[in-house]
């Protein structure tokens, strides 16, 4: 089952007097479970294709299916309850609230879902125990680790139980060893059967996912999963 | 989200900005302050002098002498040219009006006071036995005038507080001779002192019988008559029955003017109630730059918080939940900073009451409703603006800023 299907997509922003394509002719499809890496130059369209696929941009035309449910038409309103409810995104600089602590931080998307707070308690301290972050709970951001804080987004990220996890380069601000860590709870996550999509620039990072597509100028010019031989 | 999620979360980025938060509170705070004290001030100087007023006497109506000119030009003016003068048996007349229940003539000099060596200027006021408990006056010691035909004059005296001080010290007045002007009095009574009175000073004056005053001014003459009505509800009655007969007594001619204390009182409250309207709405300024201070720090906050806001809606906040916690946190902070005003401005009225004990500077209920709704309107008609902008911030752009 395809849990992502983009058709003719086009996305044009208007930059002066000039309109730039930053995504032109998109087709893509991923299916439930998949472990996709985007890559390619800056500005080849990668992480508006992300925007895109989080639900925090529009495609100029075309269509997006998530879970066979055609989210281009959605309201505003409709489109943050799918975000809440089937979408994670990990961030290069993490995008963690400075005032609040990691357990706050962490149980943020169940506040803004309007989850009582006992659930919250229970969820976000299983979430702690499995993120390795127990004594890390009542630390703010600025107290934590760049490795801690990727936790913390991390373990933010998957709270809502989604569908699927968008990081968009999520060992940029790292060092190789916190980096690998990283890699290795999201890769942990997609085994367990979350979809993850990582825009990267890292070619070694793109190696480990099972699929990589290569993107310019606002085209996919390769996807290996039709790679020809 | 949750009502109480909201709450929690609008207080921790209030006290996430110290700074900030602070600012826009202190400016609130001042703006209510500033009504709540101003308008005690205008309501304590309109009770003040209502008081003051209320003390010379009940349900009185005074009579002097002469047509005030609210009439315009008035014919009889041209003929008499000076105004007939009240008399003695004007007042006494008066004592036939049905809704008069007492009533005192009041004529007015100065003259000097000596006793044993020491000598002072004093305000004499001749009047009758009737004068001091119309006037409210009370007695520390001795009695009042004698209750004696008004024409007759006995050499006796009612001394004020101040005067008996200056005069005797120590030792007792009553039944001592005092010479004021060229005349001998025994003192048969002090007044209480009860301080400034609007118009004399009753502590520095000294009351002797009506005719004995004309006399010693060389004059039949009256300076007012105050008269009592029956009740409150008499007093236009009274007003009426003493313009009347003083008009058969003057050939039918209206010289005298017939004011009374009611309408007075009325004046001076309206006055002085209007005067505190208009420095409320000074005060009300303040407020409404207070709420636009707060607009701008809110305006700030989303500016500030941009990226946050972009993150919440990566989340999957909807653009009410956005709206909901900015406004939350502008009713916090226009809230805070109203209770914060309102204490400081009940602080201020009672150190005011400290200072000048006479003064009741006590806010007005309605000011202190006003001001606190004007607060908390202002708060928030001027968060709703920030709240809408951080509500639609296009969550690509704003995630970009963090």
């Amino acid at each position: 089952m395809a849990l992502i299907e983009l058709k003719d997509i086009e996305r044009v922003f208007q930059l002066g007097d000039s309109t730039v394509h930053a995504l032109a002719q998109l087709n893509l499809s991923i299916a439930a479970g998949e472990y996709v890496a985007v890559m390619g130059p800056s500005g080849s369209g990668k992480s508006t294709l992300l925007n895109l696929l989080g639900l925090l941009d529009h495609p100029s035309s075309g269509t997006y299916r998530l879970e066979e449910r055609d989210v281009t038409t959605l309201s505003p309103d409709e489109q943050a309850q799918v975000r809440s409810q089937r979408i994670g995104f990990v961030f290069q600089s993490f995008h963690l609230v400075p005032r609040l602590t990691a357990a706050e931080n962490i149980a943020l998307p169940m506040m803004l879902a309007g989850i009582p707070a006992k659930e919250r308690a229970l969820r976000v301290e299983l979430a702690l125990a499995n993120f390795a972050l127990e004594h890390r709970a009542d630390h703010r951001p600025d107290q934590l680790s760049g490795g801690q804080r990727q936790r913390v987004a991390i373990a933010r990220a998957t709270i809502m139980q989604p569908a699927l996890i968008l990081a968009d380069e999520p060992t940029g601000n790292l060092d190789r060893h916190t980096g690998d860590e990283v890699v290795h709870l999201l890769e942990g996550l997609n085994s367990s059967g979350v979809t993850l999509v990582v825009v990267t620039h890292d070619p070694a990072l793109g190696a480990r996912a099972k699929r990589q597509l290569i993107m310019e100028d606002g085209r996919l010019k390769q996807d290996s999963a039709h790679a020809p031989g | 989200m949750r009502l109480a999620d909201t709450l929690r979360f609008a207080r921790d980025a209030a006290t996430g900005y110290p700074m900030r938060t602070t600012l826009s509170v202190l400016a609130m705070s001042i703006g209510v302050a500033a009504v709540v004290i101003l308008t005690a001030l205008g309501d304590g100087a309109r009770r003040y002098v209502v008081g003051q007023f209320s003390s010379i006497g009940t349900n009185l109506v005074i009579v002097l002498p002469g047509r005030s000119g609210t009439g315009g030009f008035n014919p009889a003016n041209a003929i008499t040219s000076t105004p007939r003068d009240l008399s003695i048996d004007d007042a006494g007349a008066l004592r036939r009006a049905p809704s008069v229940s007492r009533l005192a003539p009041l004529a007015v000099g100065t003259s000097e006071i000596s006793f044993g060596g020491r000598l002072r200027e004093v305000m004499v006021a001749g009047s009758t036995h009737e004068f001091l408990p119309i006037r409210n006056f009370e007695l520390a010691q001795g009695q009042g005038l004698p209750d004696e035909d008004w024409n007759r004059g006995s050499p006796v005296a009612v001394i004020g507080a101040t005067i008996r001080e200056e005069m005797f010290g120590n030792t007792p007045a009553v039944g001592q001779l005092i010479r004021v002007g060229d005349r001998r009095l025994r003192v048969v009574g002090v007044l209480k002192s009860v301080g400034q009175g609007l118009g004399m000073n009753t502590d520095e004056l000294v009351i002797i019988p009506v005719a004995l005053a004309q006399a010693m001014f060389n004059s039949n003459t009256l300076f007012r008559i105050l008269v009592e009505a029956k009740s409150r509800e008499a007093i236009p009655e009274a007003k009426e029955q003493v313009m009347e007969i003083l008009k058969q007594r003057h050939r039918g001619e209206e010289d005298v003017t017939v004011i009374t204390q009611d309408a007075i009182l009325a004046t001076f409250d309206k006055l002085l109630g209007a005067l505190t309207m208009g420095v409320a709405g000074i005060a009300a300024i303040s407020l409404a730059v207070a709420g636009i201070l707060v607009m701008n720090v809110m305006l700030v906050a989303v500016t500030q918080r941009t990226g946050e806001i972009g993150l919440l809606k990566a989340l999957g906040a909807t653009a009410r939940t956005i709206r909901l916690a900015f406004l939350a946190e502008a009713a916090m902070l226009s809230t805070v900073g109203a209770l914060v005003g309102y204490l400081l401005g009940q602080l201020g009225a009672f150190i005011l009451r400290q200072v000048f004990p006479v003064f009741p500077a006590y806010p007005p209920d309605w000011a202190v409703i006003a001001g606190l709704g004007t607060a908390l309107g202002t708060g928030l008609l001027f968060g709703v603006m920030p709240a809408r902008r951080a509500a639609r911030l296009d969550p690509v752009q704003a995630l970009m800023k963090h």
